[in-house]
């Protein structure tokens, strides 16, 4: 497999390169910022009509990293929805889809900034969980062993930017999973405030590939 | 013969003139519906456009609107006012001039639409935008003349098609509008005045005096060129001598940094504080404007400029044209020429300068077409279906409006002659559905049907989005540069360049090096350096492709025995190419590979054109990788593609193996950069990027994800898609270029000549200063990825944390 394993915090995690982490000793599989139904919202409010198939290339990565991983939980890590509007207009196909996967497994939306309330969708609704030794919630906070999403990192080697796992001694901040999100520079000043000493990329794509920053 | 009116007729007298022939005729035939003049610059061609109106207008009478001035460049139009008010002025006619373009105020703007001027200049984009408002009517209403200047440079470029679409909107808000076309001299007149009229209408024609024969010459230097690069750093002294020796001289670049980078060279050489300016279209517009204003009043002996300059604008003294790297296409030179010496009948004098030797031949291939009257120029096909897209939402926001009518309206212009109403029902469907194979968007429509069948927003608000976002000029997307700690821009660089800027780096803007600091909300800072060469030496610019005529020119020059035309650096030059490797042969397919900076270099000498040699590099890479070469990237000019990996290729003759290439073709089309970027210009023309939003950016969070995401998405799940079939066409007329390579194949036949040698040729020198290297995202950069990653992860002394 072209994942990339190592420790975080005393947890061991695997960083798929589709941007999903997988902690093997827990079996839990965690995806952040699907934004499922952006193009949904951005016809809505914008009146332009992106490509209609992001719920479906998401959702198929997503089948794939489970059908990979065969999880006992899996974890959206919030903004799974572009808001709370497109969760509740996802089409039929689209909401059978993810009864399919949700089968069998424990799944957790976590709370985001885009999609705050609970959807109708199966699963659990939280605002943080824990697994071991790590605490998940959507924005990073000052806590330590945290898994956050919410900035759609993405760093620049050999002249290619790629979304990408951003993560130092006390933190991990996970890449936006869905088709249809842009991302915020590793160099941005928002997200380097955030970490301290020596932060390691790993890089998604052909292969999760971890370089300095 | 219409006689000139008695006030018209004592100016003439007054300002010791008579009437040339040709304004004469645009007087005479000044009913006609559509009309178009042809004449060199100096001509008098502007005032032969616009004297039928001043006659027009000279009573007084005339309420509103009467002429509109469109032209391809903002500067031509500001030129055009002051001209134009002078004969006003002087005659003391009551006629309004102004001026509305991207740079006007929106308070003057506002104005402008309540009370219109009786002539307004204008540009294609503006003129859009204006006829997006809901009170088009009103503002065209009476509107009789329509003046499109330099229509033979707008003809090629789907701004023509925007703008000849937005002027069948004009004839139906104004039927009794008559058109006239300004034009340079062109090889083919009957194509452009098929453009301009209203289809199927008749256009007349009025040939002016083409005037003398230029004067023009290589400029001889003591310096040798050198064996590469752009900046013709070594002309510097002998361009000085000649600045010397003349009133003003236009001092004309290909791109953008080649101007930068020869403008800072100038000034360090200047020891006599000539003044001289520089003017280009990423410079700030007070800037460019401070130049413009010094150049009219004659305060400047020198201006280094791009083609933001190059069209007919009358900055009165020029007595010299230099250009600085080879022209390229030889209409192109022939109308810059122009712009010396605006005396009628006068010899325009001009200097071509060689960047580099391969330019010295380029330079002499060109006089020699210049001297043969040969211009270059290929045949355009039909209007291209997203610039009708972008027509459409146009149209949607003045108002509802009828499909027939606007399909019957459409069809009057000349490039959409031929347009079907199935067709023009896709792009209807693309305006109002997305025209998805998955109807999505029910809910959401762009545009409704109303109830008597018109078609409509369905979100009024969304027209502020689409008049953003109006016009077809493909800037790669840009950044604005600024010192740190002040607001006002100094110019703009590509946002792939300032991507590659670390803090420290310095670059060339506006004639000084300046410091990378950093970006702020989407603002490349930076801070001012007295270095005296910028660590990053280019920015990217427009680049030009040679014409098939100067290719083959150059061909036929590599076969003679000596070259006694050439300086003797040039041609000792060939003689090493000869000797060292080969000449390439009209018949025969030249391929050189050779070791240089730890990668394997392959150059492919086919003299297809730089787009056929872009798309051979593709389809040569895409085999590479197929055969585990691990090719890198490469680079395409109009001679030649460099190929460069990780691996040598001993036997290019499959590479270059026609068989299969139609089907390599199809497949390679699918994935590539090319594709990727010409369905991101035509995606944004047609409304479905937009490339400005109401909210400026803040975050520095890109604001839009990348167009390939796209056209990933498309490619996989609605393959047919009208953004796609756009796409796939116009990648194979322009970009692509296909039909080239297949003749190139054809007229080759298999002949191909390999040589392995030890270093870079002399002929292939200058390909690795080329702009525009195009990486190849295959295994290659995998691996190389990784061999980065790892080196870093070891010089940071960390496996892991």
């Amino acid at each position: 497999m072209n994942a990339y394993n190592f420790d975080f915090c005393g947890t061991r995690c695997c960083a798929l390169p589709s941007g999903a982490l997988y902690l093997p000793e827990h079996a839990v599989l965690c995806v952040s910022d699907l934004h499922l139904g952006k193009s949904e919202r951005i016809a809505r409010r914008s009146g332009v009509m992106l490509p209609p198939y992001e719920v479906q290339e998401t959702l198929q990565k997503l089948e794939t990293d489970i059908t990979t991983t065969q999880p006992r939980q899996v974890i959206c890590l919030g903004d799974s929805f572009d808001d709370l509007d497109a969760a509740n207009s996802l089409d039929e196909d689209a909401r059978l889809w993810l009864t399919r996967l949700q089968a069998g497994k424990s799944w957790v939306w976590i709370e985001g900034n885009h999609d705050p309330g609970p959807v109708d969708l199966g699963g659990t609704h939280r605002s943080q969980m824990t697994i071991g030794t790590l605490i998940f919630r959507h924005i990073a906070t000052a806590e330590t062993a945290e898994v956050s999403g919410h900035y759609h990192p993405k760093h620049r080697v050999a002249g290619r930017s790629r979304p990408a796992f951003l993560y130092d001694a006390h933190r991990l901040i996970m890449p936006a999973y869905g088709a249809y999100t842009g991302g915020l520079s590793s160099q941005a000043a928002d997200l380097r405030k955030l970490f301290s000493g020596q932060i390691i990329a790993i890089m998604t794509g052909h292969k999760a590939i971890p370089v300095p920053v | 013969m219409t006689a000139l009116p008695p006030i018209f007729q004592d100016w003439f007298t007054s300002r010791g003139w008579t009437i040339h022939p040709h304004q004469q005729a645009m007087l005479d035939q000044a009913a006609s519906p559509a009309l178009m003049l042809i004449a060199p610059t100096g001509g008098g061609k502007t005032l032969a456009g616009f004297l039928p109106s001043l006659i027009e207008l000279a009573d007084g009478r005339h309420e509103g609107l009467h002429t509109l001035y469109v032209s391809p460049l903002k500067a031509l139009a500001a030129d055009i006012k002051r001209n134009l008010r002078r004969p006003v002025e002087e005659m003391g006619l009551p006629i309004r001039i102004e001026d509305r373009t991207g740079d006007t105020t929106y308070t003057q703007k506002r104005r402008q639409r309540a009370d219109p001027p009786h002539i307004l200049l204008t540009t294609p984009e503006s003129l859009a935008l204006l006829t997006s408002y809901e009170d088009a009517p009103r503002i065209f209403k009476g509107l009789q003349r329509i003046i499109v200047d330099e229509i033979h440079a707008l003809a090629e470029s789907k701004r023509g098609d925007q703008l000849m679409l937005a002027l069948s909107r004009l004839q139906t808000l104004a039927p009794d509008l008559r058109r006239v076309g300004l034009s340079a001299t062109v090889e083919d007149p009957a194509a452009i005045a098929r453009q301009l009229t209203r289809h199927p209408d008749p256009c007349d024609i009025i040939n002016a005096d083409p005037g003398p024969d230029p004067d023009i010459a290589m400029l001889v230097t003591q310096e040798r060129p050198p064996w590469s690069g752009g900046g013709a750093k070594y002309a510097i002294p002998a361009v000085l001598e000649e600045v010397k020796k003349h009133k003003t001289t236009l001092i004309f670049h290909n791109t953008r940094a080649q101007a930068e980078i020869f403008f800072h060279n100038l000034w360090l050489a200047n020891t006599d504080d000539l003044p001289i300016g520089i003017h280009h279209g990423s410079l700030a517009r007070e800037q460019r404007e401070r130049v413009e204003a010094a150049m009219v009043a004659g305060q400047l002996r020198a201006i280094v400029c791009t083609g933001s300059l190059d069209l007919g604008i009358d900055w009165g003294d020029v007595d010299l044209v230099i250009q600085v790297g080879a022209p390229k296409n030889v209409k192109r030179l022939v109308q810059r020429i122009g712009r010396a010496n605006h005396r009628y009948n006068a010899p325009s004098k001009a200097l071509l300068v060689p960047a580099n030797r391969f330019e010295v031949v380029e330079c002499i291939a060109a006089l020699e077409a210049v001297k043969a009257h040969d211009l270059d120029g290929d045949p355009k096909g039909g209007g291209p279906r997203d610039v009708l897209c972008q027509h459409i939402l146009i149209t949607a926001c003045a108002g509802p409006f009828d499909a027939d009518a606007l399909y019957r309206e459409i069809r009057t212009v000349g490039a959409y002659r031929d347009l079907s109403r199935a067709a023009f029902d896709d792009c209807l469907d693309f305006c109002a559905t997305g025209g998805y194979a998955l109807r999505a968007y029910d809910k959401w429509k762009r545009l409704l049907q109303t109830a008597d069948g018109r078609w409509q927003l369905r979100d009024p608000r969304a027209a502020q989005r689409i008049r953003m976002n109006i016009g077809t000029i493909q800037d790669t997307d840009t950044l604005k540069v600024r010192m740190k700690g002040n607001y006002k821009p100094l110019g703009e660089v590509e946002e792939a360049f300032a991507a590659t800027l670390t803090p420290g780096d310095t670059f060339l803007i506006g004639g000084q090096v300046v410091r990378y600091e950093n970006l702020k909300e989407m603002t490349v800072e930076v801070s001012r350096r007295a270095d005296k060469t910028p660590k990053i030496a280019t920015f990217m610019g427009t680049k030009f492709a040679n014409s098939t005529q100067l290719s083959q020119r150059i061909l036929r020059m590599f076969d003679q025995a000596d070259w006694p035309e050439l300086p003797a650096h040039t041609a000792e030059w060939l003689g090493l190419q000869r000797k060292f490797s080969k000449l390439p042969e009209a018949d025969r397919i030249l391929v050189e590979s050779f070791p240089h900076e730890g990668r394997h270099h392959l150059c492919v000498y086919g003299f297809a054109g730089r787009n056929a040699m872009q798309t051979l590099g593709m389809l040569v890479t895409q085999r590479m990788e197929e055969l585990n070469l691990h090719p890198m990237g490469f680079v395409a000019t109009d001679y030649a593609t460099l190929i460069w990996g990780l691996d040598p290729v001993t036997d290019p003759t499959p590479l270059l193996q026609p068989d299969n290439m139609r089907a390599d073709f199809e497949t390679w089309l699918s994935g590539n950069a090319v594709m990727k970027r010409t369905f991101r210009g035509a995606a944004t023309i047609a409304g479905l990027i937009e490339r400005n939003l109401p909210q400026a950016r803040k975050s520095g969070r890109q604001a839009t994800f990348s167009s390939d995401i796209l056209y990933d998405t498309l490619s996989k799940y609605d393959p047919d898609h009208l953004m796609l079939r756009i796409t796939r066409e116009e990648a194979m007329r322009g970009l692509v270029d296909f039909g080239r390579i297949e003749e190139m194949l054809t007229r080759t036949a298999g002949r191909i000549d390999h040589l392995n040698l030890d270093r870079v040729t002399p002929l292939s020198l200058p390909m690795f200063l080329e702009q525009g290297r195009i990486a190849v995202a295959g295994a290659g950069r995998e691996r190389l990825m990784e061999e980065e990653a790892a080196r870093l992860m070891a010089a940071a002394g960390v496996s892991s944390l």
